[in-house]
């Protein structure tokens, strides 16, 4: 189990193959991808076929058997040319299939594991609600009633990803269902098919970047589902949505990583081409010394994603690497998109420039899955800071 | 149905390609190495045959040890197994002495249909599929547009400048495809993980029994006597269109003079 840095032979090749893919197939599309706000389901299900929805679950599940470290490379690459499918196959992995894959049943795995790890569905995790944000405990005003063998679940759910897409299958929603005996909210993940009746989501979000990825509101009046879509134990849903979330911060820190590459890649090849007073721009420190400081940053947040992926993948502690993978890898992202801009100049505001999108796409990444301040809250509580 | 798709490592075919000034081929360490892309071509025909008929496909190689990445890749379509065909004697064959090995390889097992592409992307000769199919006295389907196996026969459209022709035969039979043909998919994950499984088998040319004299450099048909690197590109002819109308002419004469029109 010694630390390698060294990727096997097959995860060099499937590197290189969804590499491939997002250049040929992604690349090309992204801008108008995203500027017309569309989730491409066709590009979602050819990167089903590619095999990237059924990476990290068990191959008696229908997946590949792969791991977490595997998972980010293809986050990584498809971020690299555009962040809205980036943050679609994070979440429609980490978020939509794999709380079924961990918590399911053989029967709730069966009905709807399948066609996620294909990617011929997308599902989603409805956590987050209008009120709150990082207290998830105290802000869940979604309610579930027992009324004979169904649940009623009544509530909203704001900023869910993969929600409302034409192939969107269930929402896992995490409710409140009931008090614990120290009068805590008793908290309970329940799978909702997005065709039952009372589901619905609201108009697109006008957001500032990922503008190809599907994000709403959740609302559901009196939505009736069985109990037997309980995933878990009742009660369960805090402790099942705090361990989800540890494993999406190193996918989230993968996705930064992309962005950091692509910004890399365009800067280069810009700074090379476009000349002023008689000189490729590239000739000036300033110039260069901004592509050298993105490729320190993309270096070191690809190795602490890694690193973090790895201890996961080999069953050591790794909720710390995850928060530090997240939290710089994030805002190294932010720095460089804003950075690459500044080397594009004006074109570094144009949406239809790679470089101009991700100045868009990177802030997010800074708040979803944990803010910084979540990230370093958890950091110095780990180290023992302030516990006494 | 058992089909046979020859594959090739090439330099990539992004980068430039340098040859080697002692032994005037090319070098084959100089940059990155691939799968060449017209193999793709033929691979999807084969991954179609096998999807609709259950056939069995395997990839056959000649190439050093250091090409068994460029077998994998093959193998990641979901193919079923490789032969390689590996000895320090090949290296310099030339189009026909590479024919003879992989005439060799293929005398040695059973198949009914070979699938190439109709072109290497470094030699683009496109002598190997023909020469293969002439020394094992087996039909020759070059250029192959679009290509169908019903039962014992088959049909293709064989490509050509005025269009194509159908051509009719019996298998066992060597087919060459060109680009035209299909769209080939990406291989995918379960693929490439399943690819270091399948089972290879490399041979040496006394394996094959082929005498190590008849291929390789020495005993090439063809000979290099001097190679020199692509000039600059020559400056394009523009035609000005001066209102008069005499551009369109112009432009006319000029695109027959090419064989345009």
């Amino acid at each position: 189990m010694a630390l390698s840095f060294i990727l096997t032979d097959e995860q060099e090749e499937f590197r290189g193959l969804v590499k491939r893919f997002a250049d040929e197939v992604i690349a090309p599309r992204a801008d108008e991808l995203n500027a017309e706000g569309v989730f491409p389901v066709d590009i979602v299900q050819q990167m089903g076929e590619l095999g990237l929805f059924a990476i990290p679950f068990a191959e008696a599940d229908g997946g590949m058997g792969a791991d977490l470290t595997t998972l980010c490379l293809a986050i990584e690459e498809i971020g690299r040319v555009d962040q809205s499918l980036g943050i679609t196959l994070e979440a429609a992995v980490g978020l939509g299939a794999t709380p079924i894959a961990e918590y399911g049943t053989d029967e709730q795995k069966l009905q709807w594991l399948g066609d996620l790890l294909t990617g011929q569905r997308v599902a989603g995790f409805g956590l987050t609600e209008p009120g709150g944000g990082s207290d998830v405990v105290g802000a869940t005003r979604t309610t579930a009633e027992v009324d004979g063998d169904h649940w009623v679940v009544n509530g909203s759910k704001v900023f869910i990803t993969n929600a409302g897409t034409d192939i969107t299958s269930v929402v896992t929603v995490l409710a409140r269902t009931g008090e614990d005996a120290d009068g805590r909210p008793e908290l309970t993940s329940i799978v909702v098919p997005a065709d039952t009746p009372g589901f619905s989501v609201a108009p697109k979000y006008r957001k500032v970047g990922w503008h190809a990825s599907d994000t709403r509101e959740v609302i559901l009046d009196d939505v009736r589902v069985p109990l037997a879509n309980t995933l878990g134990e009742r009660g369960e849903g805090f402790r099942q949505f705090l361990a989800t979330l540890d494993d999406g911060r190193i996918a989230i820190s993968a996705l930064a990583v992309g962005l950091i590459q692509g910004c890399i890649d365009e800067c280069t090849r810009y700074a090379n081409e476009r000349e002023a007073f008689g000189t490729p721009i590239g000739s000036n420190q300033a110039i260069a010394f901004k592509i050298a400081d993105m490729e320190v940053a993309a270096h070191t947040a690809r190795l602490a994603t890694h690193e973090a992926a790895w201890r996961r993948d080999n069953g050591l502690d790794y909720k710390r690497q995850a928060c530090i993978a997240k939290l710089y890898s994030s805002e190294a992202a932010v720095s460089a998109a804003r950075e690459a801009a500044q080397v594009f100049g004006g074109y570094g505001f144009m949406t239809e420039y790679r470089v101009g999108r991700f100045y868009q796409d990177a802030k997010i990444l800074e708040i979803g899955e944990g803010t910084s301040e979540v990230q370093r809250m958890l950091i110095a509580r780990d180290l023992g800071v302030g516990t006494s | 149905m058992k089909v046979i798709v020859p594959v090739k490592r090439v330099p990539d075919t992004a980068g430039d390609k340098v040859i080697d000034a002692d032994t005037k081929t090319m070098d084959r360490d100089a940059g990155e190495t691939v799968l060449c892309p017209v193999n793709e071509f033929a691979i999807e025909e084969a991954v179609k045959l096998k999807e609709a008929t259950g056939a069995e496909v395997t990839v056959l190689l000649i190439g050093p040890d250091g090409a068994q990445s460029t077998i994998r890749k093959a193998l990641s379509y979901g193919l079923d197994g490789a032969i390689q065909v590996t000895d320090d004697a090949i290296s310099g064959s030339d189009a026909l002495g590479t024919a003879r090995v992989i005439a060799a390889a293929l005398a040695d097992v059973e198949f009914d249909v070979v699938i190439f592409g109709n072109q290497s992307t470094d030699a683009r000769t496109s002598l190997v599929p023909a020469a293969v199919a002439e020394l094992l006295d087996l039909p020759s389907l070059t250029y192959a547009r679009f290509m169908e196996i019903d039962g014992d026969a088959i049909t293709v459209h064989r490509e050509h400048e005025e269009g194509w022709d159908v051509v009719e035969s019996t298998l066992p039979a060597v087919v060459s495809v060109v680009e035209a043909i299909n769209e080939p998919r990406y291989p995918n994950f379960k693929g490439i993980m399943a690819a270091k499984s399948k089972p290879l088998d490399v041979k040496s040319l006394a394996d094959l029994g082929v005498d190590a004299a008849a291929v390789g450099a020495g005993d090439a048909a063809a000979t290099m006597y001097a190679f020199e690197p692509r000039p600059p590109k020559a400056a394009g002819t523009i035609v000005t269109d001066d209102g008069s109308g005499s551009a369109a002419d112009d432009l006319a004469d000029w695109m027959e003079e090419q064989k345009f029109i």
